[in-house]
């Protein structure tokens, strides 16, 4: 028995096709979007490359470039099919090509789930990748003369500026690293030398942040060193003061930019995953409809459509036998069969000789 | 003579009026086109309104949406004429509205040119404004605890961060203001004290910028205090700086940025007053041919389509001669004001007699 059987007549039948159509459109247009989306967060992913070690992964946003030029492809193909459909000439030339478009958009669909998955999964990758390159970023600020590094203040100026945060976690963590060059330290400041040999390591520690850090939302100018000293400023404290500077670290301002992204991006693939699952249950009920005309003839004449022509049940259970039968076709018989073609007779390694085949001769 | 004579037959006209038709949906288009223009320029000019003394250049903006609205209106009307222009009976209803039409449509092209030669006559006044509202931006920077001039403070940093400037002319004008709050300094401190003294006015002047003026290009860690100071910081000229700080004041900036707006809608503005030119033109030749077609009681035949009946000169003698009854009709007689005392005191009599005969007899 057919599985979700439905009765056409033609209004029904052209009125199936041209909805089809329709969405297939639609689905052309969400193709495009995807394809924009996934190349827009390309670009965001190199814009910040620097924040993130150069070690960021360009899978999913490559994913979705991929999956948005496929989709455009087969949904035309499809609309296009729609198109026809009602025209007994031009349907009959698609109908040879249904079955694989159909298993193909099986497959696409398939590809679908997997990058709205990786969407979501992946953002996990990024937050650890952020981690990272933030904490490199701090630590390789003051370098502005090291090749390959000149850049790296101004870009973590920006960040800051442009997303409205301060350090990796919290502007503390400057507090941790020395972000002034010994280029323009004066080594022989007392001060300066103090503070380089109370250090271990040597490093110039401050309780202070870069300008970028500052909050123009704050009523006073900004303070930006001697942050934990309250007595070097007036009417401050450090502990409840909270508009002088950006409160919130760059990894989650980074993190919620990007997860939000992401999540955006999946939630669209989603809803295309939706879309594709409907047109092909159309495309199928359209091609049954047309194939199951009493008479071919007679456009206005009634027919059935269905998803599977079989139950769910006995469908499976076919398509186990085939996958079975094509296993067993793979197999190799023991026995004669395998060297039914050339017979070698072994010989002592060293010697060579020649045996004469039906296809050729061959030298052992 | 007829100025620019064209002979038109029934398939030309046809051509004509679906080419009309098409155009002034564009022009419908363009209008759409410059109202959005205008409501984009009027909401930058909006958002830096804190920053500027008066309000002049919004004339710009406001013509421009003034005329955008104006031209869908036209324009669409002047698509419905085309769809009529070919039926016997529907085009005559046109014939009144069309001068009308013809007029306005005139006056919209003046106005679009007018907002062409406003946005550079008014420059001067657009740099005034600027420099007044700036001058005044940054005086009153310091007072976050005022109503009314809370967010100064804010609205200066985002500018400077935003348009990447400093101060109105350079960074120097900072130094000339006092732009840290009282409320902010310790009056205990002799430092405080003294440079309070200093000053004539009583102000707390710095060799200092906010730290919305850092550049973040600049190699080395933002110096905002003692800029003038060479001894007080290692490796430092001040003459010779030049990446520190924005060097660029910010009335230039709001000028470049205001400016670059405004040439680069010229060019867009100049071509939807060729678009509505060649409506108002094409419009004009369809017109008279239709009008000769009917004329003649022969709408399929040829006729004659021209755009003023008379020459330039006789047209304008024309326009004229009848602007000068018009004033003539609008006149008084001076021989109708005049009234003999006689003929005075009989229509009064004559009015008594009318109220008396108006008013009820009182009930005894």
């Amino acid at each position: 028995m057919p599985f979700m059987s439905v009765k056409f007549s033609l209004q029904k039948r052209v009125k199936l096709a041209q909805g089809l159509w329709m969405l297939y459109w639609v689905s052309v247009i969400m193709g495009i979007l995807v394809f924009s989306l996934g190349i827009f967060f390309k670009i965001e992913l190199r814009k910040r490359s620097e924040l993130m070690d150069n070690n960021e992964s360009h899978l999913v946003p490559n994913l979705l470039i991929l999956v948005g030029m496929l989709a455009c492809g087969a949904n035309a193909f499809g609309g296009k099919v729609c198109h026809d459909s009602l025209d007994p000439i031009k349907f009959a030339k698609w109908k040879p090509m249904l079955k694989p478009y159909l298993l193909m958009c099986c497959g696409f669909n398939v590809l679908l789930l997997m990058t709205a998955l990786l969407c979501f999964l992946m953002q996990f990758a990024v937050y650890l990748t952020l981690a990272e390159g933030l904490k490199n970023g701090i630590k390789f600020y003051k370098d502005t003369d090291t090749p390959g590094r000149c850049f790296m203040k101004r870009t973590l100026d920006m960040t800051q500026i442009e997303f409205r945060c301060c350090g990796n976690n919290n502007f503390r963590d400057w507090f941790e690293v020395q972000w002034i060059s010994n280029r323009y330290l004066d080594m022989s400041n007392d001060e300066v030398k103090d503070r380089v040999l109370s250090n271990v390591e040597g490093k110039y520690l401050m309780d202070s942040v870069p300008f970028s850090c500052c909050n123009p939302g704050s009523p006073r100018p900004c303070i930006q060193h001697h942050l934990t000293n309250n007595s070097a400023h007036y009417d401050y404290d450090h502990r409840i003061e909270e508009l002088n500077i950006w409160t919130r670290g760059c990894r989650e301002a980074l993190f919620s930019y990007y997860s939000s992204m992401m999540n955006s991006i999946g939630v669209l693939v989603i809803i295309t995953i939706l879309l594709e699952v409907g047109y092909m249950a159309g495309l199928k009920y359209l091609s049954t409809a047309l194939e199951t005309m009493a008479d071919p003839e007679n456009p206005e004449c009634e027919s059935e459509g269905w998803l599977l022509e079989k139950g769910v049940k006995e469908t499976f259970a076919e398509l186990l036998t085939k996958l079975k039968t094509l296993g067993k076709i793979n197999q190799v018989e023991e026995g004669g069969d395998a060297q039914e073609g050339l017979n070698i007779p072994l010989k002592p390694s060293g010697s060579q000789s020649e045996v004469r085949t039906e296809t050729g001769t061959i030298l052992l | 003579m007829v100025l620019l004579k064209m002979k038109f037959t029934q398939q030309k006209r046809v051509r004509l009026a679906q080419g009309l038709w098409l155009l002034s949906w564009l022009a419908v288009m363009c209008g759409a086109f410059i109202f959005c223009l205008g409501v984009y320029l009027k909401t930058e000019l909006l958002r830096r309104a804190e920053v500027m003394d008066n309000t002049e250049i919004h004339v710009v903006p406001n013509i421009l949406m003034m005329v955008g609205l104006a031209s869908i209106g036209t324009n669409w009307v002047a698509s419905r004429v085309c769809q009529d222009s070919l039926d016997a009976s529907r085009f005559p209803r046109w014939k009144v509205l069309l001068l009308a039409w013809f007029v306005v449509v005139a006056l919209l092209c003046c106005l679009l040119i007018a907002v062409v030669v406003l946005s550079y006559a008014l420059q001067g006044r657009l740099e005034e404004s600027l420099k007044v509202g700036l001058r005044n931006g940054i005086r009153f920077y310091k007072d976050t605890d005022v109503p009314g001039r809370c967010f100064q403070k804010e609205t200066i940093d985002r500018l400077q961060m935003e348009f990447r400037c400093c101060g109105n002319n350079n960074f120097k004008d900072w130094f000339e203001v006092q732009w840290v709050s009282n409320r902010y300094l310790d009056f205990t401190s002799k430092d405080v004290k003294d440079r309070i003294r200093s000053n004539i006015d009583g102000r707390y002047l710095l060799d200092s910028v906010p730290f919305s003026c850092c550049n973040p290009s600049s190699p080395r860690p933002c110096l905002q205090n003692q800029l003038t100071d060479n001894r007080a910081h290692h490796n430092y000229e001040f003459q010779s700086e030049e990446l520190n700080l924005y060097s660029r004041g910010c009335r230039q900036a709001l000028i470049d940025y205001y400016m670059g707006l405004m040439n680069s809608t010229g060019p867009g503005v100049l071509s939807v007053i060729l678009i509505q030119i060649s409506v108002l033109l094409s419009m004009r030749f369809l017109q008279t041919a239709v009008e000769g077609a009917m004329a003649l009681e022969n709408p399929e035949g040829d006729s004659e389509g021209y755009l003023l009946e008379k020459g330039l000169k006789e047209t304008f003698e024309d326009v004229r001669a009848n602007a000068l009854n018009m004033l003539k009709f609008g006149q008084v007689d001076p021989a109708d004001a005049e009234q003999s005392p006689e003929a005075e005191g009989a229509e009064k009599a004559a009015d008594d007699t009318t109220e008396k005969a108006a008013s009820p007899t009182p009930a005894s």
